[in-house]
């Protein structure tokens, strides 16, 4: 065994194997053991709790909209440069009307108009509109290969001309009305080479028919969108003399004749829609916003925009945040401080009575808490409207005459009374905990040795009660700066805090993103705040009790 | 292992029950979403209590239609739609529309044709304002006011340009929180001709005006979210004229004997109608549209014109609009289109604020925190 330990240096156990690691093993599955034991907590917080939380703060970068429902359009745009005053290039709206006639079909162009809107106020009504009229915008080029050859008007040929043959075989052995599916769209190979953009924007029209709509192909006629791409693509003369397949005649009649088809003018075209798409901020709106990730929703959280020369403050009737964000703080500072002018009287009395009335306190002060927080709230209304009980009260007293009742509901003052109301209780408990174990022999102490009342309070309690206070404020200010209901409900336009307007775009605007972005704010500041109360204060120096 | 089994057969079966609640849908139930209050009360009466008694379906309902295109888009985007039917303006119900988040519909063959073999299209007519909206009443916004709080020797007020006169007619107003219908008082109460309102409202110009005439009695408006808060503040005394519709201050002058009265002046008609979410499992969308041709068929409207005085949107209902259910009244001179009701009235354009909603949503929203 000695010689064993020594052997090289090291300890070894009874088994021969180096004690360290034995040891380690052991703690390790000690440790396992205990993770094990904690792990269905653990996996149940970080599903239901940190992920959407997480996955919610996520969205306050997120931005694929815009290059998801425009992806043609954001690429030519991104060599624009606004600053020349210069409208984007014909190119650009092209795309535009590519994209445009293909997110109105998906109905995705309102929602991205809505996206847009929270940046520039005019693009929702913008992009609503146009989507309502692209539609007809390239009919143009329909309407000439429909008169000039009848092939052009048949969904049939159409299928023939570009599906592949295996499909076409396929999809006439498709019985319609069995319930096995439509056998997908299929490109025929040569035409992909020979006509480039009219089959990928047949594909999206197939795409979109056979696994959208789920109608079939057979009895659907091409969007006007695949006629003007047909045209784009026979007006560059493509070389189709090879191709022999069907509809080869009339590709070469239609090659013939699209020269002298008349044109679309795309940037005159949607400047009939709305004069709004050959102004320059909507172009660079969308260009700004083209990226997959955005520092936009940060910036509006504190009344900043995105311009294209960097961040900009917006003007000042439309700065609403920072104005908010130092609101909830002031407002929650006031109920953290009218909470502890409350509490601590109660807190002492609950301390000191004896244990028989303490009860009979304790269960004054916890009745609240087994009331539904929409009843406390709802009882407040009643008891402070101008028509309300306290109203009444001090005009039947005579203090106030009846035709100027204060107006103590819908403004501030509401939600600071009925919040401090509210939230009393989680400053009087670790209050009264903390005063519990001050013994009352040192008060009895300091005044044998002369002191009086105020100076024994002040020199010897309340030093002692301060961990109480500490913790009491950091519960009532924590919770208070992220309350909604009760300034919702009491606090008119003047008393609603920044919570309000998170509840806003989550659930009435739906700008979630902002919400994320303002809510994360919201989290860095609390903890900011905790941090700067442990340097000043130190967290050693709060107690919940003993 | 005994225990281990027993563990595992009840955590088995728990996960399989909450699958079978998650889901939220008995195969007998069916949740319809409205406005809550005394509207509520008359779709419950003329149509839901019926239907029940009718199929021994259970209708469940959520008051959440004041956020209903919020929640619909919510619904699709988590990819779970927990409602079958929603209660809709006709700007709402157009906006959904065109974001696909409700189902179109082909009118005449889901809806019940009037008694003479009209079809549903021709009797519904000019209401039907999108393809994915079934319309059931024809309602207006106007003002009610405390009868008992005019002061002697003043006239009462007659309508929307009252609530701008804080000189004769002192104390609170309430209004809803959001911008339609207000904006259009404000402009037409500062001598914008009628026809030209929506054009003055387009422009930058325009929506500044109105924001200023509301500016003049903003600290004396109390902003209210839901119909029957405009109610309570009436009833409690809280305000001295607030706007809400017409059909809920019947109920709280003619059913509740509340000291309230009726400023017609400028009264906005509007549309109000049913729309079935996108995408339905099946069974459920086969159990909506059972409940919707028995709903909206040319008795049940008429019949929902008993409990509240909104008029029916269907052409073959009105001739059998009669008294209050409970009441006995007559109903037509408490309807929004009773002529000496409808001297000045104002036709809320639907297709115009299914564009400009959230434009000025957002605009309404940071004026009223400035």
């Amino acid at each position: 065994m000695t010689d064993a330990a020594q052997d090289n240096g090291q300890m070894l156990a009874a088994d021969g194997k180096p004690l360290k690691s034995s040891l380690n093993r052991a703690l390790r599955r000690q440790k396992l053991r205990a993770l094990a034991l904690i792990a269905p907590l653990l996996i149940f917080v970080l599903i239901t709790f940190i992920a959407p939380i997480a996955d919610m703060l996520f969205r306050s970068v997120e931005n694929q909209i815009v290059s998801d429902t425009l992806p043609r359009t954001t690429e030519a745009l991104a060599d624009w440069d606004g600053d020349t005053g210069e409208i984007p290039s014909p190119e650009v709206f092209k795309a535009l009307y590519t994209d445009m006639f293909i997110a109105q079909e998906r109905k995705l162009h309102t929602r991205l108009g809505s996206r847009l809107n929270y940046e520039l106020t005019g693009i929702s009504s913008l992009f609503r509109k146009s989507g309502r009229r692209v539609e007809d915008m390239g009919e143009v080029y329909q309407d000439q290969f429909e008169d000039l050859n009848d092939f052009w008007k048949d969904s049939e040929t159409w299928n023939a001309l570009m599906g592949s043959d295996a499909w076409l075989a396929e999809q006439a052995a498709w019985d319609e009305t069995s319930d096995s599916r439509q056998p997908q769209f299929e490109l025929r190979e040569e035409i992909e080479g020979l006509l480039p953009q009219t089959a990928a924007t047949f594909e999206i029209f197939a795409d979109f028919v056979q696994n959208d709509d789920e109608d079939n192909l057979a009895n659907e006629d091409p969007w006007a969108l695949v006629y003007s791409a047909l045209y784009d693509d026979l007006i560059v003369e493509p070389d189709i003399s090879g191709y022999a397949g069907p509809g080869s005649a009339e590709l070469l009649e239609a090659m013939a004749a699209v020269r002298s088809f008349e044109t679309v003018d795309y940037p005159a075209a949607f400047e009939e829609v709305d004069e709004d798409w050959h102004s320059i901020p909507v172009w660079q709106t969308i260009q700004t916003y083209s990226p997959d990730f955005t520092s936009g929703y940060f910036l509006n959280s504190v009344d900043m925009k995105k311009s294209p020369d960097g961040p900009v403050i917006r003007p000042e009737d439309e700065q609403i945040y920072i104005k908010l964000f130092i609101r909830t703080l002031f407002m929650s500072l006031v109920i953290t401080g009218s909470c502890i002018l409350l509490g601590y009287p109660v807190a002492w009395l609950l301390a000191n009575l004896p244990a028989r009335t303490a009860n009979l306190l304790m269960i004054l002060v916890l009745l609240p808490f087994w009331t539904s927080l929409l009843v406390r709230t709802s009882a407040w209304k009643v008891m402070l409207q101008q028509q309300g009980v306290v109203n009444d009260t001090l005009v039947w007293l005579g203090l106030v005459a009846d035709d100027s009742r204060l107006a103590l509901i819908n403004n501030q003052t509401g939600t600071i009374i009925a919040m401090t109301h509210i939230l009393l209780p989680f400053m009087i408990l670790p209050l009264y905990s903390v005063m519990k174990t001050i013994p009352p022999s040192y008060l009895r102490a300091a005044k044998s040795l002369g002191a009086t009342n105020w100076t024994a309070f002040w020199r010897v309690y309340f030093p002692q009660s301060v961990p109480g206070i500490g913790a009491g404020s950091i519960l009532v200010f924590i919770l208070a700066i992220g309350y909604y209901i009760t300034p919702e409900l009491v606090g008119g336009t003047t008393g609603t805090f920044i919570s309000n307007r998170i509840a806003y775009h989550i659930s009435s605007s739906l700008n979630w993103g902002l919400a994320a972005a303002l809510g994360a704010i919201l989290l860095a500041l609390v903890l900011a705040l905790y941090w700067a109360y442990d340097k000043i204060v130190g967290i050693d120096n709060v107690k919940l009790g003993g | 292992m005994k225990l281990t089994k027993t563990l595992l057969a009840s955590t088995a079966l728990t996960v399989a029950s909450g699958m079978a609640f998650a889901d939220g849908h008995m195969a007998s139930e069916m949740t319809i979403v409205s406005w809550g209050g005394a509207y509520s009360n008359s779709q419950q009466k003329a149509y839901h209590d019926p239907y029940m008694e009718k199929t021994g379906i259970n209708i469940i309902n959520d008051e959440s239609s004041p956020e209903g295109v919020a929640k619909m888009r919510a619904q699709a985007e988590a990819g779970n739609i927990t409602w079958d039917l929603v209660d809709l303006e006709a700007a709402d119900a157009i906006r959904v529309c065109d974001e696909g988040l409700a189902m179109e519909i082909d009118h005449d063959e889901v809806l019940a044709p009037a008694p003479d073999g009209t079809p549903a299209s021709e009797d519904f007519g000019d209401m039907i304002v999108s393809d994915c909206f079934i319309p059931q009443i024809v309602f207006s916004t106007t003002f009610g006011y405390r009868t008992d709080q005019v002061a002697d020797g003043v006239e009462p007020p007659k309508g929307a340009c009252d609530v701008f006169d804080l000189e004769t007619y002192p104390g609170k107003r309430g209004l809803n929180k959001q911008p339609i219908a207000n904006l259009e008082w404000a402009l037409l109460c500062d001598g914008v001709a009628y026809e030209d309102v929506y054009d003055v409202l387009e422009t930058e110009e325009g929506q500044d005006r109105a924001f200023a005439k509301l500016d003049t009695i903003k600290d004396q408006t109390i902003f209210w979210s839901s119909a029957a808060e405009a109610i309570q503040l009436l009833a409690d005394g809280e305000v001295f004229m607030s706007s809400t519709y017409n059909g809920r201050l019947f109920s709280a002058i003619e059913e509740q004997g509340q000291p309230i009265g009726m400023a017609w002046d400028w009264q906005m008609f509007d549309l109000d109608g049913w729309v079935v979410p996108a995408d339905l499992p099946e069974d459920r969308l086969a159990r909506v549209m059972d409940y919707l041709y028995f709903a909206t068929d040319t008795q049940r409207l008429a019949d929902q014109a008993k409990y509240i005085s909104y008029g029916p949107a269907r052409a073959s209902s009105a001739p059998l609009v009669s008294t209050h259910a409970e009441l006995g009244i007559d109903m037509a001179p408490h309807m929004p289109t009773e002529p000496s009701n409808a001297e000045n009235t104002f036709v809320n354009n639907y297709t115009w604020w299914a564009d400009y909603r959230d434009d000025l949503d957002s605009k309404f929203q940071a004026w009223l925190t400035q």
